[in-house]
């Protein structure tokens, strides 16, 4: 079980590429990386998930709490390449709704 | 250090300088094993290999009695480090004795009853992966012929879960009725957590309430797998989809709530993602799987299809699940 987290930022733009699983194993590596970017002001974070084969709850709580630190300091926080598994995590938990979200092949959500 | 081991060790000593043999080191091993259980430092034993030394061999350059004084000094830390080890493992074990008391005031936090309604047989299984549950499972009745349950997944786990868990238990206490809506309960319980849980940790929560004499449900969701619906008449399945965010997330979130009326025979599967989210070697246990299970044993009691499908997932996972497990069937008879 393990992941690769990829980020890198400049002018506020964050562009993370995400791959491998993502669960209680793994996660604590993904939240401890994006904490560093969170509370930046009005950042804009686009995060590729299309190599993420699989997801847990855990996982989703490292992305909920990342989502909303970001929006309370201004800034977005886009989710794209999520697989049909992985959408339908987001939906499910109604995440999806107030997430920008965008599936895998997809032009939007 | 008592003198018996310092005679001790200058024995063994003077057998290995003299043969130098296997069996003189296996008997060294031994007693550094016998002097770690004894608690004596690094640096005490080499101040009583120096003492042997000096008895064994009085005449030698000072060089050499210098350099034991120097390696002295040098192993005081690792003394101070072995000192450390062991108040940590002090330390673990007393934390696994306040573990075992955790679980077991959960156990008697999370303790529910079963409610006796007229044309319902409930069956229920909840099995937590590690010691804390982290899936909460609670029925209100009020033998009225009204029952409310509500089947929550905390993400996540251990002690913090736990507590999270003692909110939504006094969230519904404080609604103390059976006839509570859905979308109430949930919005309900959802400001509670949203107002004491940090923001990685949330809550799923399913919501429904049986009104017996009519054999209705009415459902609600929270952000959580959707229960099942198995009709007899047509022998499918199908999801009881409700729209609802997961708990802690906004304080402005609002809860769908639908109703079904159950017909004999009929059954409404209420779970957790540990049910769902099963892996085997061969990838993801699908859902199909789990609806083929309960077909098998749809004629049977409630509480032996529950048993069943835990027993086969259990075997299809290789005895391990990586989730809680919880599971509850309701059947209309």
């Amino acid at each position: 079980m393990n992941i690769q987290v990829d980020l890198t930022e400049s002018n506020n733009v964050l562009e993370g590429f995400i791959r491998g699983e993502i669960d209680a194993h793994t996660a604590p590596v993904l939240r401890e990386k994006l904490e560093t970017y969170q509370s930046h002001q009005g950042l804009k974070a686009e995060l590729d998930l299309s190599d993420v084969n699989y997801m847990d709850s855990t996982g989703l709580g490292v992305f909920v709490a990342f989502y909303k630190s970001v929006n309370a300091n201004g800034g977005h926080v886009k989710l794209k390449g999520l697989s049909a598994r992985l959408k339908r995590l987001f939906d499910i938990t109604g995440l999806g709704d107030i997430m920008d979200i965008e599936s895998a092949g997809k032009g939007g959500n | 250090m008592s003198q018996e081991i310092e005679v001790q060790y200058k024995e063994i000593l003077e057998e290995y300088t003299k043969k130098q043999t296997e069996q003189n080191l296996y008997v060294g091993q031994n007693f550094s094993r016998q002097l770690i259980l004894e608690n004596i430092a690094p640096e005490e034993v080499i101040s009583m290999h120096k003492a042997a030394i000096q008895e064994l061999h009085g005449e030698l350059p000072d060089v050499v009695w210098h350099s034991f004084d120097f390696l002295i000094e040098m192993m005081i830390n690792y003394g101070l480090a072995l000192q450390e080890r062991q108040s940590l493992l002090k330390q673990q074990e007393e934390l696994k004795v306040e573990m075992d008391l955790a679980a077991n005031v959960q156990e008697t936090l999370l303790k529910t009853k079963l409610p006796v309604l007229e044309g319902l047989d409930i069956g229920l299984l909840s099995i937590p992966a590690r010691k804390m549950n982290g899936d909460y499972i609670y029925f209100v009745s009020d033998h009225d012929g009204y029952a409310g349950v509500a089947v929550a997944d905390v993400i996540g786990k251990g002690l913090p879960a736990a507590l999270c868990m003692s909110m939504i238990k006094f969230g519904m206490d404080s609604l103390n009725s059976s006839h509570a809506l859905p979308k109430d309960v949930l919005g309900v319980i959802n400001r509670i957590v949203e107002k004491s849980v940090d923001d990685s940790m949330f809550v799923s929560m399913f919501y429904s309430n049986y009104d017996a004499k009519q054999a209705r449900l009415t459902y609600g969701s929270a952000g959580h797998e959707p229960a099942i619906l198995y009709r007899a008449r047509d022998k499918e399945f199908s999801e009881l989809f409700a729209k609802g965010l997961l708990l802690g997330v906004s304080p402005a979130a609002v809860y769908e709530e639908h109703t079904v009326d159950l017909e004999k025979g009929d059954l409404v599967i209420m779970m957790t993602d540990g049910v769902t989210e099963g892996r085997n070697d061969d990838g993801f246990i699908e859902r199909e799987v789990i609806y083929e299970l309960i077909e098998r044993k749809k004629k049977e009691p409630a509480q032996t299809i529950v048993q069943y499908v835990y027993d086969e997932l259990e075997r299809m996972q290789s005895a391990q699940f990586q989730d809680d497990f919880t599971l509850v069937i309701y059947k209309k008879v």
